[in-house]
This record gives structure tokens, sequence and C-alpha cells, in this order.
């Protein structure tokens, strides 16, 4: 499994590439929270576009990771499933905690949208 | 046991057996996809029983041995008339207390581990049958059965 990292802003898009098991999901985790601390990352966008296999582990990855940036009121979305990933994400309701969008762009666009929103609220208080 | 009847009707079968290494996971999904390809399954098929396998034996790596890795896994695989394929993951590990607990879905019994809890859910719906035979002490086998759909052009 190789894992890249994008940053734009307080968003960290992270590319994982291969096959997320148990094996390397330990790997993995230290990665995102490494890169989350070093870059100060609010929101998470997980592109799963070129992971052909996932376990149950993948989910595990998922929830630690959305306590650590739930506790930055940051927000998780997830992009590229295939139908067979989106199984299994459903069957443990990760779709309750993070929000499924068609691609990398619409992410980081909806992420930016609700900054403005809720930047233009603040103004108006 | 029937085992003399159970024979008339295996068609092929292979038993893997290695250490409980996380890196092994890979290897015995990749190995059990291959031993069941000639069937010619779809990849959808072929996707679930891989994630089962991998659920299966990261279960026996995690909890039965403890990421200790000087534990054996053994994997067996038979395909049966009917394109029945019934993979068995065995371990001699400390085993289920609970086995009816452990399959719920979201229980786990690390939860400061980052387990999603879902590996038998994960089993029971990528297979047709899953039997969980397990002692403490002694250790966990687990059946999971899957009937194939028929396959196109023969």
């Amino acid at each position: 499994m190789q894992i890249e990292f994008e940053m734009t802003d307080d968003i960290l898009i992270v590319n994982l590439d291969g096959e997320l098991d148990h094996h390397f999901s330990t790997v993995i985790r230290e990665e995102i929270d490494k890169t989350i601390d070093t870059f100060h990352s609010k929101h998470l966008i997980f592109n799963f576009e070129k992971v052909d296999f996932m376990d149950s582990s993948g989910i595990g990855v998922i929830m630690g990771r959305y306590n650590k940036i739930s506790q930055l009121k940051g927000r998780l979305l997830i992009t590229g499933c295939s139908e067979y990933i989106d199984r299994i994400l459903e069957m443990a309701g990760i779709y309750t905690i993070a929000t499924r969008m068609k691609s990398v762009a619409d992410s980081i666009e909806c992420i930016k949208h609700d900054m403005i929103e809720k930047g233009a609220k603040s103004e108006n208080e | 046991m029937n085992n003399n009847n159970e024979k008339d009707y295996i068609q092929n079968q292979m038993k893997l057996e290695f250490s409980s290494r996380s890196e092994n996971e890979g290897f015995a999904r990749v190995a059990v996809a291959a031993f069941i390809a000639p069937l010619d399954p779809t990849v959808e098929e072929l996707t679930e029983i891989k994630t089962a396998v991998s659920e299966a034996v990261s279960n026996a790596i995690i909890h039965a041995y403890r990421e200790n890795e000087s534990g054996m896994v053994t994997v067996e695989c038979v395909i049966e008339r009917d394109r029945r394929v019934v993979v068995t993951v065995i371990d001699n590990g400390v085993g289920i207390e609970n086995v009816e607990l452990a399959r719920e879905p979201l229980y786990t019994s690390k939860p400061d581990d980052e387990r999603s809890g879902m590996g038998f859910t994960v089993m029971d719906s990528f297979m047709d049958k899953l039997e969980v035979e397990s002692t403490p002490g002694i250790g966990t086998r687990v059946k999971m059965i899957k009937n194939l759909d028929l396959a196109y052009g023969f």
C-alpha cells in the first residue's frame, strides 16, 4: 500500500493506493496522524480511487482519524470508493460520521463552501 | 464423522500453513483466490471470498495469537460439487469465550486499538454460511461456505 498526501489550506487529502488490510493499516494510521499534526490539518479527505482491496481494518483507520479530527471540529469526507468498498463502509455506518463525495475536487469545494458560510455567519453575529 | 462420504464429492482441495505474521494476510487471500480461479468466479465473488479470508486470518493473528508471530495459521480450501467453495481458517490460539457476542456487529474485545468489530459481520455477509467453533485455550476454527453462481459459456 502506498500513501500520498496533498495539502490545501487546512485540508489534508489522503490518496491511498493498493491493498488496505490489517498489515498496512498500522503504518497508514501512523503516517496520517503524523501528517495531520505536522501540518495542523483540520479537515480530511480520504481518496479510495486506487484502493483495489480493503477489509474491515479500513473501517478502523477511518473511525480513528474521525475521532482525531472531530476534536478539532474538522470534517471527514470520503471519495473514490468502489461499490464493494462502499458496502463495507455502509455496513459499519461510516457514512453517519463521514460524507460520501463524487471527487476530490467536489470534496474541497464542499469544505470551502462550508467555511465561507460559517465565516459569513460569524461576521453577521 | 462422515469423512468417507465427504471425500466422495471433494473435487479439489488445498491446505496452507503459515506464521501468524500480518504480511501473510495478503498471501493467504491471494492463494485462496488463485486456487479457486479455475472455477472462473465473477470479480465480485472473488473479492468477497478474498475479503472474508482476510478477516478470518487477521482475527487469528490479532486476537488468537495476540500479534505474537510464533503461532501458526492454517487455511484449508475445498472445492466441492456444484461450485461450492469451503474455506476453513484454523488457529491454536487463545480461543473465544463467547462466540455469539464476538459475532455481533461492532463488538470488539479491543476497543482501544481502533478495531472496528466488523470482521465476523463482513464474513457473514460476504459468504453464504459461517460457522465458528472455538474452545478457550485450544483455538478457533472458522468455516465459511460460498456457492458460486453458474459459469457462463459452459
